[in-house]
């Protein structure tokens, strides 16, 4: 870039950074509901963005060709899958390891509820390419279920678990229907009202969901009827004393996050499995061209209601999992924020990819308890990784496509 | 077919034989197109009917959805500009054009997801057609690659293997010669009258390209401004005066 120009970018940066410096820095409340003027920290601003520009812009460019090129070998799907097996002995070795701790599990629970969430809503999204952006519904239809049934009908978790899904199908089918010819932006605002109009029922509906107080006292899941506390109800055994073990509070963290790491692997088989099949190829197929797909002989209706019915079953088994973790569900658990956040790790992974699900849902679940100590900069850092990833991996972390099919190798 | 104020195809009425290969031909704007889209279900006609004769049942096309005439009356087309899975492998692409025998296959996926037998022989049998077609439009080679990134000819003659891989009885094709070099289109000539000869299925075709058109046609209809012109052989086509005219404009006296 010319010096000419460099200085006149430099300039306007600076101009942008000074509009910008002066809500931001410039005013610093003191006592009294007074606001002063710090103008030294504006013009430390306004110089260091424009000193910084002239020197990105001296620092010569390499050709955009070069950069594009990827900088290290393509990953093929046999590296993946061998990152995958990795990844899931790590997961199953995880509460075992010395450092572990009450809070890490507790924490690799939270990672495992949002890495369901992603493949579940990346069969919808990333496969399917509808944009939800109402997802949390079908997982506060799963948490709610599940919390009702207990409340009301005394099921266990395992009994309710089918109902919690049923339930959360049947929401999802019952959107669906009318939606399904809405494409895109239209979806997207659909789902997105939908969303909000299942948090307002719960919130409103007091008799049955308790309103905004929630519903507290869910039960724990047991091991096979086995509860996992220190004693049983009606003096029945438990777990720790069917095993002759001392009873310890991390058993039942620790059994939470087994039974999660299955969920969700069962999540991944069911992914996997049918992305191979004539229905996933089908949700990829309407995705790339929807007319194709019709003059092929595709029901676009079948093959996108099948896609949303399977999205919301997995989002309701995990919003029982996650209401019998808790123990206590209110409509403030399933804000738009959630959405957001799966919608975020599906993208940031790489659309349709189950590993990038994986690592997006780690980086964006384990970040901010990261910032903790600087919790106001959280959200500027969270900001940050987002405009970084889009710049340098715009398709996501992972965005290589691993074909269902391929002639010449053996059926999978 | 009406579009608000324009008629776009105004009483056009002929007929493709079984196992012919018949050409729609007709200056830019004429509606060739329009009836294409009529025929496969994109538009629903204003007026009229599109009677399809399969097995001695005579199918109503213009009261059906689009994706049934592919699926129960055996109509497939391909599209002016192509329309491939750009993002999918070129065998991906002729796999989900075997969508519904597959279906059927996996039982709701139930025997898919389960891996059974059933499913796998049928998916089998499936990547059988597959090659079979990329065998026959030169593309086994290129299997595993990005449809997109196959060349302009090649993308052209995988649409042609993708219709046929929905096993059709009448194959619409919108200008396949579009874009093609003299070698291509002899090419395609041969592998239409193939699929003519071989498979016995028809082929409606929209064209511009006159070698390929006079070529192999059984029987041209011309349109002018939405009205058919003319129809019959190559032969009489290519001496009659309205479609001269047409084309050419009247000389001036």
């Amino acid at each position: 870039m010319p010096l000419r120009n460099l200085l006149k970018d430099s300039a306007f940066a600076a101009l942008v950074a000074l509009i910008l410096a002066i809500p931001l820095v410039g005013f610093n409340p003191i006592e009294g509901g007074k606001v002063e003027m710090r103008l030294n920290w504006v013009i430390i601003a306004v110089v260091a963005v424009f000193i910084g520009r002239i020197a990105i812009g001296l620092v010569p460019r390499r050709s955009r060709a070069v950069r594009a090129a990827p900088r290290f070998a393509p990953m093929t799907s046999r590296h993946i899958q061998w990152l995958g097996w990795m990844g899931l002995v790590a997961a199953v070795i995880w509460p075992l390891l010395p450092f572990s701790s009450r809070y890490l599990v507790d924490l690799a629970t939270t990672v495992l509820i949002y890495i369901m969430l992603g493949w579940g809503l990346n069969i919808v999204v990333g496969l399917a390419g509808l944009l939800n952006l109402g997802y949390v519904a079908f997982y506060a239809v799963g948490a709610y279920a599940f919390a009702i049934s207990a409340q009301y009908f005394d099921l266990s978790f395992w009994e309710a678990l089918p109902i919690a899904g049923a339930l959360a199908t049947f929401v999802g089918v019952l959107l669906a229907l009318p939606v399904l010819r809405l494409r895109g932006d239209y979806l997207a605002i659909v789902t997105l009202g939908f969303g909000e109009i299942i948090r307002i029922i719960l919130l409103n509906w007091v008799s049955v969901t308790g309103g905004p107080n929630g519903i507290n006292n869910i039960p724990r899941p047991t091991f096979f009827g086995l509860p996992l506390a220190a004693s049983a109800p009606g003096g029945g055994t438990t777990f720790a004393k069917f095993f002759g073990i001392p009873f310890n509070p991390g058993q039942r963290i620790i059994f939470l996050y087994f039974v999660i790491l299955a969920l969700a692997m069962a999540t991944n088989f069911l992914t996997v499995r049918l992305r191979r099949l004539p229905v996933g190829r089908a949700w990829e197929a309407l995705r790339e061209d929807e007319i194709a797909s019709r003059a092929l002989g595709i029901n676009p209706t079948n093959v996108k209601l099948s896609a949303f019915a399977i999205g919301a079953l997995l989002a309701g088994f995990a919003g029982a999992f996650f209401a019998t973790r808790q123990g206590f569900i209110s409509p403030e658990s399933f804000t738009f924020q959630e959405s957001a956040t799966v919608l975020a790790i599906v993208v940031l992974g790489g659309m349709g990819s189950q590993l990038g699900v994986v690592l997006a849902a780690i980086i964006l679940v384990t970040l901010p308890e990261f910032g903790r100590e600087f919790a106001q900069f959280r959200m500027l850092v969270f900001g940050a990784s987002m405009v970084g990833i889009m710049i340098w991996r715009p398709r996501g972390i992972f965005s290589n496509r691993t074909p269902s099919i391929q002639l010449g190798a053996p059926p999978a | 077919m009406r579009f608000g104020g324009l008629l776009a195809v105004d009483g056009l009425s002929f007929a493709a034989n079984k196992g012919d290969i018949t050409a729609i031909i007709g200056p830019n704007g004429a509606g060739k197109t329009t009836v294409f889209n009529c025929l496969t279900g994109f538009y629903r006609p204003s007026s009229g009917t599109l009677a399809f004769d399969r097995g001695g049942k005579t199918l109503a096309l213009e009261r059906m959805e689009g994706w049934r005439i592919t699926r129960d009356a055996g109509v497939a087309r391909t599209f002016q500009n192509i329309r491939l899975f750009t993002g999918m492998t070129v065998l991906e692409n002729l796999i989900v054009a075997q969508h519904n025998k597959l279906m059927r296959a996996s039982v709701y996926s139930l025997a898919g997801l389960l891996g059974l037998k059933r499913y796998r022989d049928a998916e089998g049998a499936a990547v059988e057609t597959a090659r079979y077609w990329l065998d026959r439009v030169g593309l086994v080679d290129h299997a595993n690659r990005l449809a997109g990134t196959l060349p302009y000819g090649a993308q052209r003659r995988l649409e042609i293997a993708r219709a046929m891989c929905t096993d059709p009885l009448l194959l619409c094709l919108d200008e396949p010669a579009a874009g093609l070099n003299p070698r291509e289109s002899a090419e395609l000539n041969e592998l239409l009258l193939a699929i003519r000869e071989r498979h016995k299925v028809g082929i409606l075709l929209i064209e511009h390209d006159m070698n390929v058109v006079m070529g192999i046609s059984d029987r041209i209809v011309v349109l002018d401004y939405g009205k058919k012109i003319a129809e019959g052989t190559p032969g009489e086509i290519r001496s009659n005066q309205a479609v001269i005219k047409a084309y050419l404009g009247e000389p001036d006296a």
